[in-house]
């Protein structure tokens, strides 16, 4: 009888070696595309320049954080990007449990197809036609509120671009318009999920259309909301850097309420500010972000596991 | 009896369908009525938007933005050039390694399926950064300015390589793999004649989230292009609505000054010639969405 072999992997690379011939492209561009950009953080030790190239830069320790702590910028940078996806994830969630429930209830088929495949529409556009949509409602000369508030109540002329205080609402607004088709999709998904025996049990009783919604319905779709909030709130740091720079930009006049760590180190890699810093910056985004979902994914298992993310 | 109770029950339908027809209405209403306004304004003449401001419908529509935007074609042809290579390119590459990858990871007698998944995995909840990641696409591979920059990042990411591993677990039974097995398949043959066939729609719904990626993307374009030859649609689009100097250039070129240019209804009209294509094609290919997100939620 033959001894049994221990079975590594330099054995499993020899007997699958085809299975890892496959998923090779797979695990270099994984290494090149992110882990090699992990290993590059280094950076934020050095007071980096191109030139010098990673080793060629001068190794400055924590100096880099230092100018951030003391310039107070990130403080109020992550404030800003936790609040945003606070309210993004409320707020977001919300509206579209009440669009997919009244859509799962409504009569009308044809009615339902029509609403469920035009509200997905604003999903499928580029952040920048978002940006020409904002520009075409909201700009100074021509935008169509402005024509509204001039020619039908004859108002006086809003220059939104001006004014800091409205834009969180605006960048909310926004928000949901572009994702409410993609969640109501997931929450309707697992509405049809749900046995119609329910309903009919309940249609039976007497049951009105709220109280369906609200003792089958509302209860069926709380495993879907509590993992979708899970899985948002483990990303809290991470900020909605498309819509925010596109609906923005570079209008500095809106930064103080509108700013988020994605958008500022955006910002600062393009101007070639200070590569060392602005990569101590990303650093803290990740560490934090990291913290974040471990921390959540933590206190989910003790309490529900099932819901945990890992 | 129970003749009272479905009248009831009618009723209470007919009064939530009251309450409720509105709302949805006016909410889709909502979500199309931007590309109705982006669509009217780009068939309005300029000096009308800036007198009147943008509205649904273009009072005396006219084809002139379009007409002067293709009067010096060279710089939005090169752009739809630029999004159409990347965008054959990166789904085609892809497509690929997706579907390799995928398979490997649904195979249960691959002992490393874990640890591999984790390996992907985890590039979703750490990342280096900005700033490193531009250091290599630019210092290391040396990409800055080329096509193969504006694709290379997009080609994989997490969500799709599971999404891939979860069809392929669903619509591959492992009696199928089995069988092939006894019959000598090998991996190779396994994966070309038993899995793919069947995999065509999860190909289709992969497809095409990669390919309405890389479509719309000009992040990559605004990191790694030097000039404009290598913007995108959308880049250019982006150029176009923000800086004054983009404009000036294409007044420039039609050998007009910046005054006599139809900036807005031009503005409106790239927008429709970035975005027309994909709201051409959404009705068709909905569907294929709709089945990508939803697996997509059930296993994170």
């Amino acid at each position: 009888m033959k001894k049994k072999r221990k079975r590594g992997f330099l054995w499993d690379l020899r007997k699958n070696w085809i299975l890892w011939l496959f998923l090779c492209p797979t695990l270099i561009f994984f290494l090149i595309n992110h882990y090699l950009p992990m290993a590059g953080v280094y950076m934020a030790f050095t007071d980096f320049n191109f030139k010098g190239g990673i080793f060629g830069s001068e190794f400055v320790g924590l100096k880099n954080f230092e100018f951030l702590v003391k310039g107070n910028v990130l403080g109020r940078l992550t404030i800003n990007t936790i609040l945003y996806n606070l309210v993004f994830i409320v707020l977001g969630n919300i509206v579209q449990l009440l669009v997919s429930i009244v859509i799962s209830q409504i009569s009308g088929k044809r009615f339902k197809k029509t609403v469920q495949t035009l509200i997905l529409m604003p999903y499928f556009v580029s952040y920048v036609v978002l940006n020409v949509v904002a520009y075409n409602l909201l700009s100074y000369d021509n935008g169509l509120i402005n024509n509204f508030a001039v020619n039908v109540f004859g108002g006086e002329r809003l220059n939104f671009y001006t004014h800091a205080e409205w834009w969180p609402f605006i960048l909310v607004a926004f928000y949901i318009w572009k994702g409410l088709g993609y969640g109501s999709v997931v929450y309707l998904a697992t509405i049809t999920g749900i046995s119609q025996e329910y309903y009919e049990a309940a249609k039976i009783d007497g049951a009105s259309t709220i109280q369906q919604i609200r003792y089958i319905t509302l209860p069926a779709l709380k495993p879907t909301c509590i993992m979708l909030v899970v899985y948002s709130v483990g990303g809290i740091v991470r900020g909605q850097f498309e819509l925010f720079y596109q609906l923005v930009g570079e209008n500095g006049l809106l930064y103080s309420t509108t700013d988020i760590l994605d958008t500022y180190i955006y910002r600062a890699t393009l101007n070639s500010v200070n590569y060392g810093m602005t990569t101590a910056a990303g650093l803290y985004q990740s560490v934090l972000g990291l913290v974040i979902v471990l921390l959540v994914n933590f206190m989910i298992r003790k309490t529900e596991p099932e819901y945990a993310l890992f | 009896m129970k003749n009272k109770k479905t009248k009831i029950m009618i009723k209470s339908q007919r009064r939530f369908d009251i309450a409720t027809y509105p709302f949805l209405s006016l909410l889709t209403l909502v979500c199309v009525l931007p590309f109705l306004l982006i669509l009217s304004g780009s068939f309005t003449a300029n000096d009308v938007i800036v007198r009147e401001g943008f509205s649904l419908i273009p009072k005396s529509p006219t084809l002139a933005a379009y007409e002067h935007i293709f009067e010096t074609p060279q710089k939005i042809l090169n752009a739809y050039g630029v999004t159409i290579e990347t965008t054959l390119i990166g789904t085609g590459i892809g497509l690929c390694l997706i579907s390799l990858a995928g398979y490997v990871l649904s195979r249960k007698e691959f002992r490393y399926r874990n640890q591999v998944s984790f390996i992907i995995y985890f590039t979703s909840l750490f990342g280096g950064g900005l700033i490193p990641y531009y250091y290599v696409m630019c210092g290391i591979l040396k990409l800055k300015g080329t096509l193969t920059a504006l694709w290379l990042s997009g080609i994989m990411s997490p969500f799709l390589i599971i999404l891939m591993r979860t069809f392929i677990r669903q619509s591959v039974p492992d009696e199928l793999c089995e069988a092939a097995k006894i019959d000598g398949a090998g991996h190779g043959t396994t994966f070309l004649k038993v899995v793919l066939p069947v995999l065509k729609p999860a190909l289709a719904t992969i497809g095409l989230f990669l390919a309405l990626g890389f479509w719309n993307d000009w992040y990559r374009s605004s990191l790694f292009s030097i000039n404009s030859s290598t913007w995108t649609l959308q880049f250019y689009l982006y150029n176009m609505v923000n800086k004054a100097t983009s404009m000036r250039d294409l007044a420039l070129e039609a050998g007009i000054t910046i005054q006599d240019m139809p900036t807005e209804s031009v503005k409106m009209a790239m927008a429709m010639l970035a975005t027309g294509p994909v709201l051409l094609v959404y009705p068709f290919v909905q569907k294929y969405f709709v089945s990508g997100i939803t697996v997509g939620a059930v296993k994170g």
